[in-house]
């Protein structure tokens, strides 16, 4: 009886440890002087790896069927709520191993450059926010964590100083604002009309009556809308491409895992947590997001076909492999959903391993456009054999990770009966081969030339340790995460377990 | 000890130890700075005092001298007089420890006697319990302000402070021809006696008029908000803190008093109308402080956005919507507070205050960014933090009762708000060509302004505490919000 309560005492605060584990290193980084880089070395690895173990026991608790729950008194009859569910578990999981590679890469990326107590302390809080979206119980602590980000990734954006980053960051903040304008409306609306906004399987809205379904309707618009921007929708996606400014660790952070990320796991709690999968269908609100998702999936990948600047073709190419998400969800079925549940992570993994290696290649040798990248598999053979795993997991090549998302996104397709999502999902495949079996041909085949825009040896590596490793091991992981897939504990046997939870009769 | 404790009626001491204050500094100059900080320390305490003393007894009720009304002078403490002589107990701890670093002696000496007397005349305005000691006291904080303002010297603060005065003065004497109608009619000033007696007559309306322009003249609502601008942007940085954060607030609270206890509950036009003028307020504001070229001027536009917030809870009139507007209240007084201490620390380092040029900042005074930054937080009403409760209460009322246009001015007010904050944060980041000599800010100057912004920002966590103080007496439950909803609800 005594152990009982205190395991529930332990569980109710493990959700804010997972929190602390990136905030209170975060804070104290802020007031480091410039050049203690040991102890913000040592901080920012502790943090990184607490949060892992953390999130391990938390994983596997959530496994055998304990409860985490954080509940803070907030506002009058809303909870500030962090609980670890199915669905959270995945996004965290992703996020908190993410991080800890990120932040080596981002040590070995930024030696050197001013301002690194300020960048990895915003860094930290970027981290801390996305956690507390997948932690959120519901939607008010959501929207919560949600400005947070958007808050703690602007000085990221910005953080070079120069006139261009300022202008991206005026346009990020334009984007992201607005849409947390529109998030809150429709949140501070749904609670009129419910008098609860916490995330419960299968929605809390289906009750509701029906002369009440047509403001249910705006307000899933203006929901979507506000994630939208994040999860860089199609027409919402404008600032993404532009935030390329920042340092690679913040645009490998920011397209894998926080803020694409952040929106588009804001779609799936509302379409799966407030709304309820069968109810927006019967809302008849699911086909329209999934056309618009359609439409985003083929507009990113053209756009990028026709980008020179890598990072930016990388960055239309996220625009387009982020709404494979929001398809999955929107397509109704429980197949679908697998598959855009498991490309979160998936996308996750791929997408920062190419980031990481775009930035070996500007950080190395001073490679900012497909167009100088000829030859360069032969200068630095492990950061493109990494590049090459990842662009192969983006067109969807078996065995690797990306395979296995777009297989179940296409077998949903056709168990939903929408069939018209082969073609979208085939000629995304298409295009993603047209943007990148270019760049690895310049890679792997074309002659060198004679010099580098600025070439900086490492000795026997190619490029630096720091720099090395993250994508070598996200890579490794993209292979392992198709290879093994059925694997207890893969991300695709966990979107199985959620999905069950959403569908289950 | 426990009994004298009790014996003890706290709510005359924050208007005593700020008088007793004014008249030491006056008259022991050399020691002032020490003072000054103790004296401010003595008025927190017993504030906090009175706090205790509230929340074990219920609301007071203490009449100056034993005469009681009507002839005597009282003394009176709910919830919301409390949390409003909080607010000015933070502000003014925060204030004062900035001002001890910030002036030289020879300002010094004219500062603290009179930011005590402006003290003590906000302390008795939110324990007065009629309307004749309200007018006095207006009057007595309305004087010491515009002392204030011409404490910073030169013909730019000389000519703000002098249409303040004016306006001041204007403001007063509406008021006071509206309280002379009242006292003719009904032979009190007691609110609450006045509460019984009141009666929908044409001398009732008339005062009704002419107490409401003089106040929101002195609360600076759209379109009479002309006058202050230039008055608290010219005012040296604690001066500026002071006036934006608490001075037309006080207004502001009489107005509320006498909207929601003295005036006769009244047809929905007018209070429409007051939300119309502060939504205008909250657009025209924002709009102003977006084209501002000067980091005091954009904060002080600022102010006249937040202020129009305030009066779009008339229209919406329920207890929820008077505590969401009271929540942005205090939430704005501790963020522009910050704001504005912030901004006197850029002034000091860099010798001007022009936004482009705010470069290096960043680097140089990062906590002093900091504070403004937080500070921005509540002022757009992001989580967490005071604005954004505020603001959450006012949104949900405003939805829940189909009155969707208020919401969408709240939102407008917000954008309007993210887009100058981030004007100025921006420039702070980025980094420009040349440097300039910097003049070294005082530590104490920094941090004072960032624990008010972090207070801010801390208040958008811990609102079970505030919203549970504002029931006390129940300073919301009255006429003018049952009338209000149940028109709403028809």
């Amino acid at each position: 009886m005594h152990f009982g309560r205190r395991a529930m005492n332990w569980n109710a605060l493990l959700p804010l440890f997972i929190l602390a584990s990136s905030l209170l290193p975060g804070l104290v980084i802020f007031f480091l002087p410039e050049d203690r880089v040991r102890t913000r070395i040592t901080l920012n690895m502790a943090g990184a790896i607490i949060k892992v173990v953390l999130v391990g026991f938390v994983l596997w608790g959530v496994y055998i069927g304990q409860h985490y729950e954080t509940r803070l008194p907030f506002l009058p009859g809303l909870d500030l709520v962090l609980r670890a569910d199915a669905l959270s578990i995945l996004f965290i999981t992703l996020s908190t191993i993410l991080w800890l590679v990120t932040t080596i890469y981002a040590i070995g990326y930024l030696e050197d450059s001013p301002h690194r107590s300020r960048f990895f302390g915003f860094f930290s809080l970027c981290v801390t926010a996305t956690v507390g979206v997948a932690l959120a119980g519901n939607l008010l602590t959501f929207v919560l964590f949600y400005e947070l980000l958007t808050l703690a990734t602007y000085p990221l954006i910005v953080h070079r100083g120069t006139e261009e980053a300022r202008h991206a960051g005026r346009t990020y903040l334009t984007y992201t604002i607005i849409g947390g304008a529109l998030l809150l409306i429709g949140t501070v609306w749904l609670y009129g009309l419910t008098g609860t906004l916490e995330f419960t399987h299968r929605g809390f809205l289906a009750e509701l009556v029906s002369t009440q379904h047509n403001a249910l309707i705006i307000i899933f618009i203006l929901l979507i809308a506000g994630l939208g921007v994040k999860a860089a929708l199609v027409p919402f996606h404008g600032w993404l491409p532009q935030a390329m400014i920042a340092p690679a660790p913040v645009s490998a952070l920011l397209h894998a895992v926080a803020v694409v990320k952040a929106g588009a796991f804001g779609i799936v709690r509302v379409v799966y947590d407030v709304y309820g999968i069968e109810f927006a269908d019967s809302l008849g609100v699911t086909l329209p997001l999934a056309i618009m998702a359609a439409v985003t999936i083929i507009y990113g990948s053209v756009r990028a076909l026709f980008q020179d600047d890598l990072k930016r073709r990388l960055a239309f190419s996220t625009v387009s492999q982020v709404s494979y998400i929001a398809l999955g969800v929107a397509l109704v079925g429980p197949i679908a959903t697998i598959g855009g549940l498991v490309h979160l992570v998936h996308q996750g993994v791929m997408k920062i391993t190419l980031f990481f290696c775009a930035g070996n290649l500007a950080e190395t040798l001073g490679i900012h456009k497909v167009s100088q990248m000829d030859g360069v598999g032969r200068r630095m053979p492990w950061t493109m054999a990494a590049f090459t795993i990842g662009a192969f997991g983006m067109m969807g090549a078996p065995p690797i990770a990306g395979f296995v998302s777009k297989w179940y996104l296409g077998l949903g397709a056709l168990d939903a009966g929408q069939d018209w999502v082969i073609f979208i999902l085939a000629g995304s495949s298409l295009l993603n081969a047209a943007y990148f079996l270019p760049v690895l041909h310049r890679a792997w085949f074309k002659e060198a030339v004679a010099d580098w825009p600025t070439d900086h040896h490492f000795g026997r590596r190619e490029t630096a340790w720091a720099l090395l490793f993250p994508p070598l091991f996200t890579a490794f992981l993209s292979l392992t995460l198709g290879l093994l897939a059925s694997m207890p504990f893969s991300p695709l046997v966990w979107a199985r377990f959620i999905t069950t939870l959403e569908y289950a009769p | 000890m426990i009994m004298l404790w009790h014996n003890i009626s706290w709510q005359a001491m924050p208007v005593l130890l700020p008088l007793v204050g004014a008249m030491l500094c006056f008259l022991l100059p050399q020691r002032i700075k020490f003072l000054g900080l103790m004296i401010a320390l003595a008025i927190a305490a017993s504030v906090f005092a009175l706090l205790l003393q509230v929340l074990d007894e219920g609301v007071l009720r203490y009449s100056v001298g034993g005469w009681g009304a009507p002839l005597g002078i009282d003394l009176y403490t709910d919830g919301l007089s409390l949390l409003m002589l909080l607010m000015t107990a933070l502000v003014g701890l925060g204030i004062s420890i900035y001002a001890i670093a910030y002036f030289k002696s020879d300002k010094a000496v004219h500062f603290w006697p009179l930011w005590m007397l402006l003290w003590a005349a906000l302390n008795a305005l939110f324990l007065s319990a009629d309307l004749f000691n309200l007018y006095v006291t207006l009057e007595l904080l309305g004087l010491s302000a515009v002392a204030l303002v011409a404490l910073a010297g030169g013909a730019n603060a000389l000519g703000a402070a002098m249409r303040y005065l004016f306006v001041s003065l204007l403001g007063s004497l509406f008021y006071l021809l509206g309280l002379a109608l009242l006292y003719h009619s009904f032979a009190t000033v007691d609110i609450a006696l006045l509460a019984q007696r009141i009666e929908e007559t044409p001398a009732v309306w008339a005062a009704m008029g002419l107490m409401s322009a003089g106040l929101l003249l002195k609360t600076a609502l759209f379109p009479l908000h002309f006058w202050l601008p230039p008055a608290h942007a010219n005012a040296p940085a604690p001066v500026s803190a002071l006036l934006s954060a608490l001075v037309v607030k006080a207004s502001f609270y009489i107005l509320l008093r006498l909207w929601l206890d003295v005036f006769p509950p009244t047809n929905s036009m007018l209070v429409q109308f007051l939300g119309l003028l502060g939504a205008c307020a909250v657009l025209w504001g924002g709009l102003q402080a977006l084209r501002q070229t000067r980091l005091k001027m954009l904060i002080a536009y600022s102010t006249v956005a937040q202020l129009g917030y305030l009066f779009i809870a008339f229209p919406l009139a329920t207890g929820m919507a008077w505590k969401g507007s009271l929540y942005l209240l205090i939430s704005h007084a501790l963020a522009k507070s910050a704001m504005f201490l912030a901004a006197g620390n850029l002034l000091r380092f860099g010798g001007h205050d022009r936004i482009t040029q705010l470069d290096r900042v960043a680097q140089r005074l990062p906590l002093t960014l900091a504070a403004f930054a937080l500070a921005g937080v509540s002022i757009m009403g992001l989580p967490p933090s005071g604005g954004f409760i505020g603001k959450w209460l006012l949104l949900d009322v405003a939805l829940r009762s189909g009155q969707w246009w208020w919401a969408v001015i709240l939102m407008l007010g917000s954008l309007l708000a993210a887009a100058y904050i981030f004007k100025v944060i921006g420039h702070a980041f980025t980094q420009a060509e040349v440097a300039h000599e910097a003049i070294e800010v005082s530590k104490m100057m920094e941090w004072s302004a960032f624990l008010l912004a972090l207070a801010a920002i801390v208040l958008g966590l811990v609102s079970p505490w505030p919203l549970a103080l504002m029931d006390i007496g129940s300073p919301f439950n009255t006429a003018l919000s049952a009338t209000c909803t149940s028109g709403v609800a028809q």
